[in-house]
């Protein structure tokens, strides 16, 4: 009798160990459903009659554990997100993408390695750390130095996501003019355009698609931050009128208040479900950023 | 362009539009570099002034004393160690799953709507906002799967949070490993497993490496993902022996050190300043010290790879 | 050499795993009871629960786990089944006592274990010295009028806008404070800075020269003085300390609770027996809080 070839039972453990790298690369979006299944489940009741969708859109109204008359209005924290993460990009774009122009384009290798170094490590800097900061140092610094009658607020916060944000503006930045090819330079500058001029004049429309994308990334990531802003915005219900003022988000409600629900009241399923309205809001502009980096992908020219 | 009309003179001399362009040209590079030392700057600045006013409590007691005296006093192993655990078995989970994801993805996807699919999902589970995570932690985890408030909900929570990067990190590091490679062991009858197993993985698990090292750093600055799925305020831990590197079993709750900056600098009677300072240094000191090592471990490896 | 390192990884990761699960604390000892409780709720309280926890576990094998989050939160817990004993700085509502009965069979049962005086806050430097409780009712309650430093005193007019410094609404501290302070039927004004522990909001008052907040006695920094208070303007003021919280004259003192489901029984009865008696209680003087005899 022929013994079994080392082929065969070579053949069946490749089957077996292909169906498991299979199924872990589907795994993904085996996540991404889950993630929206458990938290649609926890918000459904919510969703379907537990809550009036107008008043929990338009109303600036939060109170869950009123003893009078319980609200669930997001607006206001709506608001306070929007806002913070509006301050934040307005100060992480300019400055994060000078930096990926900067060190794409101005500097050489000893001083480009440095510099992606510091932007890797201040990435790896944990957001809690940066509430602590902003609760700690900002607020003082911004108490001495403005007018604002309290230390945490808007201000604050918006300061303090935008450093969060600043690495990956900058890394997608920089990807992005890096995927400029050399040629678009070159004939540029054998044009006789200063450096300065390649930049604006070249590189800028060229790599618009990515360097829209590390925008769109940066806003997802600003939306999205949890601890920073529970510590340093003041956390008060109100739609901010100036810079100065306390203000929440999304974020930070849910993590503040998702321990006192009893599992299954009204107040527990309205956090998840403010839970859903976040995950949309990271899902589209996801979304988004993909189809324009796409864009890039199937551009005759690049 | 010099004027052609008049033969002498010399051609090279700069023309006004010239002189003109260099120095915008310069005075772009400065802005460009103030800018840049405007984001540098100030972030040293903070994190120095962190460091100096933690300066009076930090010492070698201070990372391996438990907390004592209602966490007014004492160190911060517990949190600490807390962390670790946190990290390294939340580690545990997602490589093996990541990594194969991105086997997958790069060796095996057929080009089909699947596959940009399956490239769209981990996209969005990067972007996906941590207390997302968290409440995905709550409903899946914590309650679905019963495994109630404790260590390994929390790490199967922040494993799955880290799965994206992983995923990516792993993508990168096989891409870079030549076609050529792959072709020769086709070439000489392996199967694509044997191939893989036997060439590809050894190849990229320095970019592996890094990309799981770097992730470590994340899980352990986490704390949105971990504070309904694990940890508590206090438990207590023993001050030697073996029982207080190993406190903690799978359906305990534990304390973590992000959540205690967190505690002391917004819950804790008592606590002075310089402590609050001192656990937020040890923490960045933590996930810098493992991003440095990521970092020159990616550079020393890439200089020493043969192609 | 790969292969000796991935046998030298794998055979590290089974060790530390074996080792760790060893650590596995188990539920019960020898007698059946319990030796790992859970404790939790009342931000207020939660320094308190911590001090008699590492009291009382000294030499024990009795493990203790002390969690915050706030009163809701701890009778949220209770009511889940996720902790044996929540502490509360308010009472319980009705409510909250029948879904207990329901979820878990049994009433729960309310253990008085010390009191607390609410006081309020303003920064060291800050001209007043008493407030009534309705000019605070007028300043932290909804459609109350008053927004600036000048409409409560001449003196502090140069203050500006009053900052309102307030508790999130899973606090036992905030529901006592809308109780006795705003009345049970009115509701807070928005726009409050709603922080998360009772450390804090004094914290930020030392901080914030024109800011008012409210919190534990026993959370006094030298950054922030507290006021006296009196029942209506004009009335005698009173200053929170433990003497007046002890003859009823402070007019904001709370009962600080701990509550369990049904009777409590074995490990949890002996601790609750523990924090009642001269022991648990001396634990509550050195925290500043008032003893509950």
């Amino acid at each position: 009798m022929r013994r079994r070839t080392p082929r065969i039972s070579a053949a069946w453990s490749e089957f077996i160990i292909t169906w498991i790298i299979r199924l872990c690369g589907w795994s993904a979006i085996f996540f991404v459903l889950a993630i929206f299944f458990f938290i649609f489940r926890e918000a459904a009741p919510a969703f379907f009659g537990g809550l009036d969708m107008t008043e929990f859109f338009t109303s600036p109204n939060w109170r869950p554990s009123s003893e009078v008359q319980p609200q669930f209005g997001i607006f206001a924290l709506l608001m306070g997100s929007l806002l913070l993460t509006g301050i934040a990009m307005l100060v992480a774009m300019p400055l994060g993408l000078g930096a990926a122009v900067f060190i794409s384009e101005f500097c050489g290798g000893k001083t480009k390695e440095v510099l992606k170094i510091l932007v890797e490590l201040l990435a790896a800097i944990p957001s809690v750390v940066w509430g602590f900061i902003g609760l700690m140092v900002l607020g003082p610094l911004i108490m001495t130095h403005t007018s604002a009658p309290v230390g945490v607020n808007l201000l604050n916060g918006g300061i303090i996501v935008a450093l969060i944000s600043l690495p990956l503006v900058v890394s997608i930045g920089e990807d992005a003019l890096k995927a400029v090819p050399d040629s678009y330079r070159e004939a540029a500058i054998s044009l006789g355009a200063s450096k300065w001029e390649v930049v604006y004049r070249v590189l800028f429309p060229a790599a618009k698609n990515g360097l829209l994308a590390a925008l769109l990334l940066g806003v997802g990531r600003a939306i999205g931050e949890t601890m920073a802003v529970l510590m340093c915005t003041g956390h008060a219900i109100n739609i901010p009128k100036s810079l100065y003022d306390p203000m929440r988000t999304l974020t930070a409600t849910i993590a503040a208040e998702l321990g006192e629900t009893v599992h299954g009241d009204l107040h527990y399923q309205a956090l998840f479900a403010i839970g859903v309205v976040l995950f949309a809001i990271t899902f589209v502009i996801n979304l988004i950023a993909d189809i324009i980096v796409k864009g890039i992908r199937s551009d005759p020219k690049g | 362009m010099a004027d052609l009309s008049r033969p002498t003179g010399n051609v090279f001399a700069s023309t006004a539009l010239e002189r003109r362009k260099m120095l915008w040209e310069k005075i772009v590079r400065i802005f460009f570099t103030l800018v840049v030392a405007a984001m540098i700057i100030p972030v040293l600045a903070i994190i120095g002034y962190l460091f100096y006013r933690a300066w009076p409590v930090l010492s070698l007691s201070f990372i391996f004393d438990n907390p004592a005296d209602n966490m007014t006093a004492g160190g911060m192993w517990a949190p600490l160690v807390g962390t670790f655990y946190l990290a390294i078995i939340s580690l545990l989970i997602d490589a093996p799953i990541g990594i194969l994801a991105a086997i997958y993805l790069n060796e095996y996807a057929p080009d089909n709507w699947l596959t940009r699919a399956i490239n769209l999902a981990v996209l969005n589970l990067a972007g996906v906002p941590s207390i997302v995570y968290g409440l995905f932690g709550v409903g899946a985890f914590v309650l679905f799967a019963g495994m109630g408030k404790s260590v390994i909900a929390a790490s199967c929570t922040l494993a799955v949070m880290s799965l994206p990067v992983i995923i990516t990190a792993t993508r990168e590091a096989l891409a870079s490993v030549p076609m050529s490679f792959r072709e020769a062991c086709w070439n000489m009858g392996a199967t694509k497993w044997q191939t893989i197993r036997t060439i590809v993985l050894p190849n990229s698990l320095s970019g592996i490496l890094t990309g799981v090292i770097f992730e470590i750093c994340r899980t352990a600055g986490e704390t949105a993902p971990i504070l309904f799925t694990g940890v508590v305020f206090f438990t207590p831990v023993a001050d030697s022996g073996l029982a207080s590197v190993f406190p903690y079993g799978p359906s305990d709750a534990c304390m973590a050190l992000q959540y205690h900056l967190f505690l002391l600098a917004t819950q804790v009677r008592g606590v002075s300043e310089a402590m609050q300072f001192g656990a937020a240094a040890v923490l960045i000191s933590l996930t810098l010290f493992i991003n440095s090592v990521s970092i020159s471990m990616r550079m020393y490896l890439r200089s020493r790879k043969k192609w | 050499m790969n292969k000796m390192v991935t046998n030298a990884v794998t055979l590290s990761i089974v060790a530390v795993m074996i080792v760790a699960a060893s650590g596995c604390g188990g539920k019960k000892d020898s007698n059946g009871n319990k030796n790992v409780i859970t404790n939790c709720g009342s931000d207020t309280m939660v320094n308190l629960a911590q001090a008699w926890a590492e009291e009382y576990t000294k030499g024990k094998e009795l493990k203790v786990q002390v969690l915050g989050g706030g009163s809701g939160v701890g009778i949220a817990s209770l009511t889940d089944g996720t902790c044996d004993m929540a502490n509360a700085s308010r009472r319980m509502k009705k409510k909250e006592s029948d879904r207990i009965e329901t979820k878990r069979g049994k009433k729960p049962e309310e253990h008085i274990v010390g009191f607390d005086a609410l006081a309020v806050y303003v920064h060291k430097d800050h001209p007043l010295d008493e407030i009534s409780i309705d000019v605070l009712a007028e300043i932290y309650g909804d459609g109350g009028k008053i927004e600036n430093w000048s409409e409560v005193s001449d003196k502090a007019a140069s203050l500006g806008k009053i900052v309102r410094v307030s508790r999130q609404n899973n606090s036992g501290t905030y529901a006592y404070f809308r109780e006795a302070v705003l009345g049970r039927k009115r509701d807070y004004k928005l726009g409050s800075i709603d922080q998360s522990g009772s450390k804090d909001v004094v914290a930020l008052v030392g901080k914030t020269p024109g800011a008012i907040g409210y919190s534990g006695m026993g959370y006094a920094t030298d950054e922030v003085k507290m006021l006296r208070i009196s029942k209506a303007k004009g009335d005698p003021s009173v200053a929170p300390t433990v003497e007046n919280a002890k003859n009823g004259s402070y007019p904001i003192t709370r009962p600080l609770h701990i509550y369990t489901i049904g009777a409590p029984t074995g490990s949890i009865k002996d601790y609750i027996d523990w924090i009642m008696a001269p022991e648990g209680q001396k634990v509550v003087i050195d925290l500043g809080y008032v003893p509950c005899k």
